[in-house]
């Protein structure tokens, strides 16, 4: 399962990345989507939508279950992936880059620097 | 967890392991279940079904007392085949749903599911009681394989002696796989043809190994219900209960008209609800518990499976719904995470078979 270094985490499978322009990315890593299967459907948020903190702000679900991805931080969405409705296995492909899912304007900056490093939570993937 | 005999080769394989019925089994392999399930389609899945319970009914009372316990006709049943039946309970509902292999006049092998296995033997051991026939629990004893798709006969034709193209539907022939005795029964759960292999447990792996070495695609049980779903059978637990009358669905012509365990409980009752296919006209996967509901948001009915088709990538599943709303064509709206998403009432099989 890899976890790259360079990104944060929340222990709900989410990864953040913050942009030089400051806002952070999100997706689900790889161990949610092996754990998920071959994903068929995403619900994205809207653009504009603000959001706070651990809301739930898509569903990603797969032939086997539905899963609610949370907001890693809070602030407003201004970019959905939306190439992931005709192509949602991209998920599963590539599930840090071209299977990201929103990119969030963040209006707390502390919050990106309180999630997990790598190591964080590659730990709580030991545990499970 | 239990573990079937062919566990390793799972291991081996990189399967994603789950729990099942008590067993830890593969739900997919690395190749993931979309490609299993079109492997099954297009050529040849192999299948560990070893969790399945196989219960031995045998003695001079066997064929009468089969005839009683369950909803099909044991008697019908030429000394070589087999039938898919229903063991009723005493409301009206099904205990579990099997398959029936006369081995010999007196003598029947039942395979159930895992989930019932104890419910099974334990309800057959009780109508047994004074009669005839002895009852014994031989899921132990057994290793099952399943090998189904369009190419599995061809597949399995090579590995054995006897002609397998000559086999009818729900026939069995006895047979070597690399000198081991196996039992190929033509029977399947996938809606494709394809044989189902009964092999002692030490010489699963061996059988296993062969069967992939000729080129059947190792597949879970994530592809086993899409595929089964596809096909339009049913899954005991999901449309099949202890509170389901199979009058009530088109799987009705198992019941057959003879006396049988609390008969009255079944027989001749109203159905306010029916068993029907749906297929999602709205983009969503329709889920067992989610409400069907009519054009007036009224909830009409529940989802009792649900899943989308590798093959047709389109969204189906099965729904108890009030008999108002059966017919094949009527919109109805499944409610996913509170939301109505349009769907139709369609008759199974979901895929052109």
């Amino acid at each position: 399962m890899s976890t790259p270094e360079s990104l944060r985490y929340a222990a709900t499978h989410e990864w953040a990345r913050k942009d030089d322009d400051g806002t952070v990315v999100v997706g689900i890593t790889d161990f949610a989507q092996d754990q998920l299967g071959d994903v068929v459907f995403v619900e994205l948020p809207e653009v504009g939508r603000k959001v706070v903190k651990g809301d739930t702000l898509a569903v990603i679900e797969s032939v086997k279950t539905a899963s609610d991805i949370y907001a890693p931080v809070s602030g407003e969405v201004v970019a959905v992936n939306d190439a992931l409705d005709a192509k949602p296995e991209t998920i599963n492909e590539s599930p840090y880059e071209d299977g990201w899912l929103f990119a969030i304007a963040p209006s707390n900056e502390a919050e990106y620097d309180e999630l997990l490093d790598a190591q964080g939570y590659a730990a709580t993937l030991d545990e499970g | 967890m239990l573990r079937t005999p062919l566990y390793l080769k799972h291991a081996e394989l990189g399967a994603r392991l789950v729990e099942f019925a008590g067993y830890e089994m593969p739900l997919h392999y690395q190749g993931g279940i979309n490609e299993e399930h079109l492997a099954v389609r297009t050529g040849a899945g192999v299948f560990d079904v070893s969790h399945m319970a196989e219960v031995r009914v045998a003695g001079p009372d066997a064929t009468a007392f089969l005839a009683y316990a369950t909803l099909n006709d044991p008697a019908r049943l030429k000394v070589g085949r087999g039938q898919y039946s229903m063991l009723p309970n005493d409301s009206g509902g099904v205990i579990d749903d099997l398959f029936v292999y006369r081995e010999g006049e007196d003598e029947y092998l039942i395979v159930a599911n895992a989930a019932n296995r104890h419910a099974v033997v334990s309800h057959l051991e009780g109508l047994a009681a004074g009669r005839d026939v002895a009852v014994s629990d031989e899921t132990d004893d057994w290793a099952l394989i399943a090998v189904q798709g369009p190419s599995a006969a061809i597949l399995l034709d090579r590995l054995v002696a006897p002609d397998l193209t000559e086999v009818k539907r729900n026939a069995t022939v006895l047979a070597q796989v690399s000198g081991v005795p196996v039992t190929l029964s033509r029977t399947g759960y996938t809606g494709e043809d394809g044989f189902e292999v009964f092999v002692r447990p030490t010489d699963a792996e061996a059988v296993w190994d062969v069967i992939v070495a000729a080129g059947a695609v190792p597949c879970g049980l994530g592809a086993r219900d899409t595929l089964r779903l596809e096909a339009g059978y049913p899954l005991y637990g999901h449309e099949l209960t202890e509170a389901t009358n199979p009058l009530c669905t088109d799987f009705a012509w198992v019941v057959k008209d003879k006396p049988f365990y609390v008969r009255e409980a079944m027989w001749g009752r109203d159905c306010p609800r029916r068993l029907v296919g749906i297929r999602m006209v709205d983009r969503a996967i329709p889920r067992q518990g989610y409400r069907v509901l009519d054009r007036d948001r009224n909830a009409v009915g529940e989802v009792s499976s649900g899943t989308l088709s590798p093959l047709t990538r389109e969204s189906i599943g099965f729904a108890w719904v009030d008999a108002a709303h059966v017919e094949p064509g009527t919109r109805l709206w499944v409610e996913v995470r509170g939301r109505p998403m349009a769907a139709v009432v369609v008759k199974p099989p979901f895929h052109e078979a």
